[in-house]
């Protein structure tokens, strides 16, 4: 089949790694109010009516808001391998810890209101605190580890192998840059939540969230910019130190690549990119500020802009590395040199084409059948239906 | 057995697989059986169908959450356990994949919501489309989930490049319409549809021998009736196609399946039971029922079915063909462009056996120095252990008959003796509610512990798969999974059983209103007017 060569397999790597962006976005845009209403929800709502009614917000659409991370690891597995392969086998127990909590969550939404006792809904309250706060924590701390790089190299079969002991696989993720990069997430989609909050909820519930809403706006704000400085003067990049083939076949090992210098050296390169850390600090501050006011629906969209500008920002940042290692450069995972295939890129893009579109459509109408606050009312006259 | 890396991720991997599909065939026959008794309640308007539509619909919304929940893990666990598999195949098996999340997932999991949420906010009709979607979309995701599965026992479409180090796509057309994944779609959906079946059967029973709900079971047992027998049916027969398929690629499952340890000549005989003994390969006490198994697995009388000892003197000679492919892979990659043309001819010519090398890696480190005692070894570890394939694929397949027994039976009750059902046929509906699980766990266990010693089939060995983690990493997350798999477990269990110990609950006024308005047609001749549902006890 030559059909696939309409598209170079330079730019279909591009599409593709534009793809992987937009993933992670839609995942922290939707699955990310529900992480942060459920950190929120031991403080925003005290009885268990209002914890019902801020549960009830998400009820109906976090299965839907889930999938996005489920297309994401299924998307990254079919569109760069090796980094599916080095980055959840590399990250194993943080990993671990993700999907536990994540699988904590759902069932701590659909089955905490089935039963009257206090002592099972209080149970379930904690899952779904920890469902929400540990992955949107995790998620940054990744982040930060993938910035500073990760022990990993490559046998000349491309087995990859891990160093160090077990245990770093888990405690030496967590050093202080990282944990930097976690705080930021984590409260960007506390802030995120409580947008959600401000918007679906009435009474106590949306007053709380209006009330906290800001203090974690201006945190993460504080906290992007502080990571800003911390790259710019105690983090070395990475780059290609000599000739780079963009469209051979994906072998990590193929290409030279050394530390040294800033990450953001591309703001020099590219001044252009400069607009995504612009974004994310205009949407997170614009959030902050108008949760005082009395739009219902500003927060969320400030916030939305605010989580794509900050995502953005990194990926920008690191183009076109993906996953670079800090033990062996040369196994660092790159745009050029661990997609897949021409061929799967180009299929894998047409069925993207198709399905993706109509996924946005039928979100949206979802989205526009639920619209509308859910009031504690709602939850008393439908007892026995709801969450 | 040695509690190494690689059986500790094997373990770990057949305990969620197994444990993700207690959920999963529930999901896939229940939510089209209530997708179908609300197409009834939206055609006849009464408020029973939608009663039994609700009542099916919460069993199905606490089943399906966990379903969900644990298909996460499953998502995730190639690349965290299986990372060289991820890296060496990910080119073709992540693509269905990734498009089960793109075209069925997505659908399934947004409209699900919608289901529960819905029912005061959207149309009689809309809500009917977004059950049926619901539907559709389980299916959907079951058959890219079954592309995945069947090209690990039938790697089609897809060529090995030396460069990438990696199996690469080379028909994306032969790799959707692969027979062997559309064969198990068609089988492990159809199962789903008898676990289904089965469990509202048996639940419904379970109200009739407590004289509740009477209404609702009564029907809900002749929705189930009519389709489990489709679906048994549709089981026995798909299933007989698998073994078809088998016999053309997986001449190793098949022949341990049947134990048939030398080549009979044709027509082979079935062994309908026996004591499988590896060490003297040989079948102990067997009952053999003459002419069959040929029958089964060619469709002829003349075509042979190769035994397990022919097929191990094949693997041999595989390997030692493996060895010049990987020999010549080795200087390749280090000569790079300047390697001579006989080098790329010699792999070329041998490139298909590359996997049979990588048998040998759990010898010797570099399969060119394997001395003829470790190919031999590596010969024998093409057999899986045959007495579990042996006993499993027969206690699947006698189920699988009950199934179509107890279908026509209530099929049969159900639409000639006007709904009556002897309390012992009850009884054993009630009984049998556990018995489709068993059956689909160990059709599972026979597809994936029968494709041994490969993660796919004759291309990777699943020795060479496993990621390089530490004892400590797996027993960690082996016992998280335990603790916490044990946990949902019995909270799910306990709602189901909550739930359906409450039985339906009734929306008094909706069916208050539709009995007045159909009260003329409903009056008996002798004035009263009989109860639409029985009144909850």
């Amino acid at each position: 089949m030559i059909l696939y060569e309409l598209i170079d397999f330079e730019i279909l790597r591009v599409i593709w790694w534009l793809l992987l962006g937009v993933l992670l976005i839609g995942f922290a845009l939707t699955d990310g109010f529900d992480m942060g209403v459920g950190a929120l929800l031991p403080f925003v709502a005290r009885t268990d009516l209002e914890r019902r009614q801020a549960i009830n917000t998400v009820g109906p659409v976090w299965e839907g808001n889930q999938v996005w991370f489920i297309l994401g690891g299924g998307a990254i597995f079919a569109a760069w391998p090796p980094l599916y392969a080095v980055s959840f086998s590399g990250f194993y127990l943080a990993m671990f810890t993700v999907l536990a909590a994540l699988i904590l969550r759902p069932v701590g939404f659909k089955y905490r209101s089935k039963r009257e006792s206090t002592a099972w809904r209080s149970a379930w309250d904690w899952a779904l605190f920890v469902g929400g706060a540990v992955p949107a924590l995790i998620f940054g701390v990744a982040v930060g580890n993938i910035l500073v790089g990760v022990p990993f190299h490559l046998t000349p079969e491309l087995i990859p192998m891990y160093d160090g002991p077990f245990y770093a696989k888990f405690f030496g993720l967590l050093n202080p840059f990282s944990l930097l990069a976690g705080l930021v997430s984590l409260a960007m989609l506390l802030q995120h939540g409580a947008a959600w909050l401000a918007l679906k909820t009435d009474g106590m519930v949306e007053t709380r969230a209006r009330r906290f809403g800001p203090f974690f706006g201006y945190l993460a704000a504080v906290g992007f910019a502080l990571a800003g400085v911390w790259l710019a003067v105690g983090i070395d990049g990475f780059a290609f130190a000599g000739e780079v083939v963009t469209d051979g076949p994906s072998n990590p090992l193929l290409s030279e690549v050394i530390r040294g210098g800033s990450w953001l050296d591309a703001y020099g390169d590219r001044p252009w990119i400069a607009i995504a850390p612009l974004m994310g600090f205009v949407g997170i501050l614009m959030a902050a500020r108008s949760f005082g006011g009395h739009g219902d629906l500003s927060p969320l969209l400030w916030s939305k802009l605010g989580i794509f500008g900050v995502i953005s920002t990194v990926g920008l940042t690191m183009f076109p590395f993906i996953l670079p290692s800090s033990v062996d450069p040369n196994a660092s995972l790159t745009v050029w040199d661990s997609s897949s295939s021409h061929m799967t890129l180009f299929v894998m893009l047409v069925c993207t084409v198709i399905f993706m579109p109509l996924i946005l459509a039928y979100t949206a109408w979802v989205y526009s059948v639920l619209w509308g606050k859910v009031t504690v009312e709602d939850i008393e006259d439908n007892s026995e239906t709801v969450y | 057995m040695e509690l190494d890396v690689l059986e500790l991720s094997r373990l770990q991997f057949a305990m969620t697989a197994m444990y993700h599909f207690l959920f999963v065939p529930l999901t896939l026959g229940l939510s089209i059986i209530v997708a179908i008794m609300e197409t009834v309640y939206v055609m006849t308007n009464r408020p029973i169908w939608r009663q039994m539509t609700k009542f099916w619909g919460t069993l199905f919304g606490i089943n399906f959450v966990l379903g969900v929940a644990t298909g996460i893990t499953m998502e995730f666990q190639f690349g965290m356990n299986w990372a060289y598999y991820s890296h060496y195949v990910g080119d073709i098996f992540g693509a269905p994949l990734a498009i089960e999340g793109l075209m069925a997932f997505f659908m399934e999991a947004t409209f699900v919501g919608l289901f529960f949420f819905g029912w005061d906010k959207l149309s009689k009709r809309a809500h009917l489309v977004v059950a049926w979607l619901v539907a559709i979309g389980s299916n959907f995701s079951a058959l890219w989930i079954l592309i995945a599965n069947g090209w690990m026992q039938n790697p089609v479409g897809a060529e090995f490049n030396p460069v990438s180090m990696r199996m690469e796509m080379t028909s994306f057309f032969e790799v959707v319409f692969n027979e062997v994944a559309q064969a198990k779609f068609v089988h492990t959906v159809s199962a789903g549809y008898v676990t289904a079946s089965v469990f509202v059967l048996g639940v419904s029973s379970w109200y009739l021998l407590k004289g509740r709900h009477i209404d609702l079971a009564r029907r809900s047992i002749a929705v189930a009736a009519s389709f489990g027998l489709a679906s048994a049916l549709s089981v026995v027969v798909l299933g007989d196609e698998s073994g078809y398929e088998a016999t053309l690629n997986q001449k190793m499952k098949l022949a341990a399946i049947e134990g048939m340890w030398h080549t009979e000549p044709a027509p082979a005989s079935f062994t309908l039971v026996g004591f499988p003994d590896s060490e003297a390969r040989e079948t102990h006490y067997a009952i053999h029922i003459p002419w069959m198994m040929g029958l089964i697995g060619t469709r002829s009388l003349t075509e042979e079915i190769p035994g397990i000892t022919e097929l191990v003197e094949a693997a041999e000679g595989r390997i030692r063909s493996g060895i010049l492919a990987y020999d010549a892979l080795v200087q390749i990659r280090e000569l790079k462009e300047s390697a001579p043309a006989n080098l790329t001819a010699q792999f070329e010519a041998h490139s298909d056996d590359l996997g049979y090398a990588f048998l040998l890696k759990r010898y010797v480190d570099d399969p060119r120095e394997a001395t003829e005692e470790q190919i031999v070894m590596a010969a024998n570890d093409t057999v899986p252990t045959v007495w579990p394939l042996f006993w499993a694929f027969r206690i699947m397949v006698g189920l699988g008959f009950a199934f179509i027994g107890l279908m026509v039976y209530f099929f049969y009750r159900a639409n000639w003796k006007g709904m009556t059902f002897p309390r012992p046929a009850l009884h054993l509906a009630v009984w049998m509610i556990p018995a489709p699980w068993i059956a689909a766990e160990l059709g599972w266990f026979v597809a994936e512990y029968g494709r041994q010693p490969w993660t796919v089939d004759g291309v990777l060995p699943t020795a060479m798969s496993v990621s390089h983690l530490t004892i400590s990493d797996l027993l960690i997350t082996l016992a998280g999974f335990i603790t916490f798999y044990t946990i949902l477990f019995v909270v799910e269990i306990g709602l189901m059983l909550k739930y359906i110990r409450k039985g339906p609950y009734m929306d008094v006024a909706e069916t208050d209103a539709w009995m007045e308005k159909h009260e003329h047609r409903l009056r008996t001749h002798d004035g009263r007017v009989p109860g639409i549902s029985t009144p909850a006890e």
